[in-house]
């Protein structure tokens, strides 16, 4: 047993995560090594440490909760409960709504489309920042697919292209716009292809829209009811030809 | 008079019901929330806030919460919820956190149990402050919370193998930066 490698396994041993033949073989060594079983100790003194700085909530934290949560509860139920007589008033405002909507869109532009790519693209960087690439890592799709069951309410369309050189690497939740999201990641070379999939709220159907950020290229498209967003440091032509091969593919 | 007062009443009964489920299953668990968002944030005011918003965000989702643990379900909350503060107010951190837990190298020997023993806790405290996030996150969760790999690893979103050795590193960081503080102190 080579001390070093026993670390590890002290740690281990430590949390009460090792199995009991592990166990065994360990305590039989911190019984012989000094080395190992001062390291034991370390760490079981380590523990009693941290736990002795233990951050204790101030006296009043439940009473501003308890508040904040009536507070909300009560501003939800005055929302909902919307007096009969009040409907031409409400109406009212929801034409104003409608109109400055309009307005908002005639002068705003593409803006909200636009925090949406700045979105994806945050999320795509977190995603190879935090080493949280894939939730799920296969390069199978019917591995992939079947992994969002019960994770997601909706089931997002996996394609395998990896006959034209994108590789499925694997799946991962994420979230974006509000929602939980399917994020499926692709690599080609050596980028890697974040694709996020989430079911569309209106039926329009517009022109694939393509923006860049920060560096990445973004493609939105809808397909089959799902708002699609591919994510990428690759060039625009080839994102490109990775959205078309993936509509291509689902239309089949 | 009264069939006003009768209606408001029935109005209120099921929301009662459900927050009071709520309370019983979540306001046990706010020292924990408040230690936890307290060393991610590193600083009283904004780990309330972070409570406070977490179990705004809890009791929406509480349809969700399908029973079992209540300490683990709102714990993940509260992680998630720090996470977006810090990506909010400290997106640096994000970064940093990255390239300083890239930099753990030495192999040696801890330093001894009795040394720890007699560091004081203002030191404790300070040593882990410094530590990278995801260092002083996964020693809160295992060392503070007794959460178990597995746990960690679902609240986290890693593999348990990164789990194990990532707690390895931030054990050893944590002791060397003990044993430099405490040099320091003594010259």
């Amino acid at each position: 047993m080579s001390c070093e490698q026993n670390q590890e396994l002290i740690n281990a041993y430590v949390d009460g995560e090792l199995d009991l033949v592990h166990s065994l073989d360990l305590e039989r060594h911190l019984r012989d090594c000094q080395a190992c079983s001062k390291s034991h100790a370390g760490l079981l003194a380590l523990r009693a440490a941290v736990q002795g700085v233990y951050q204790e909530a101030p006296a009043d934290l439940q009473k501003h909760v308890v508040s904040a949560l009536r507070k909300d509860q009560k501003s939800e139920a005055r929302t909902i409960a919307v007096p009969w007589r009040s409907v031409a008033f409400a109406s009212s405002i929801a034409l104003l709504v409608l109109l400055s909507w309009g307005a908002y869109r005639i002068l705003s532009g593409p803006s909200s489309d636009e925090m949406l790519a700045h979105e994806v693209v945050s999320s795509h960087i977190r995603s190879l920042m935090s080493d949280h690439l894939t939730d799920v890592p296969s390069s199978d799709q019917h591995t992939v697919k079947p992994w969002f069951n019960g994770k997601l309410d909706f089931s997002p369309p996996v394609i395998d292209l990896d006959d034209h050189d994108f590789t499925l690497v694997g799946g991962r939740l994420d979230y974006v716009s509000d929602r939980p999201v399917a994020a499926l990641v692709y690599q080609r070379r050596m980028h890697m292809v974040n694709l996020f999939i989430w079911p569309s709220t209106d039926k329009s159907s517009d022109a694939d829209q393509v923006s860049t950020f920060q560096g990445y290229n973004t493609v939105y498209w809808k397909q089959s009811d799902m708002n699609c967003w591919a994510v990428s440091d690759l060039n625009m032509d080839e994102l490109r030809e990775f959205t078309k091969l993936l509509k291509t593919r689902s239309s089949r | 008079m009264f069939k006003r007062r009768k209606n408001r009443g029935d109005e209120a009964v099921p929301d009662r019901g459900k927050r009071e489920e709520f309370e019983a299953s979540v306001l046990p668990h706010l020292g924990a929330a408040y230690n936890l968002a307290r060393w991610l944030t590193r600083n009283d005011h904004d780990a309330q806030d972070v409570v406070q918003e977490s179990c705004l965000r809890a009791y929406k989702f509480f349809g969700g919460f399908r029973g079992g643990d209540g300490r683990f379900w709102f714990l993940t909350i509260v992680r998630n919820t720090c996470y977006t503060w810090i990506q909010q107010n400290r997106p640096r951190e994000l970064v940093d956190s990255l390239d300083a837990a890239a930099n753990v190298q030495s192999d040696a020997p801890g330093p001894e149990a009795e040394f720890i023993k007699s560091a004081d806790r203002n030191l404790v405290t300070k040593a882990l402050e410094e530590l990278p996030l995801e260092f002083r996150e996964i020693l809160v969760l295992r060392e503070m919370e007794g959460m178990s790999y597995k746990e960690i690893s679902d609240i986290s979103g890693i593999p348990m193998g990164t789990v194990m050795s990532r707690l390895a590193r931030a054990r050893k960081r944590l002791q060397e930066s003990l044993t430099l503080k405490s040099v320091m102190e003594t010259k």
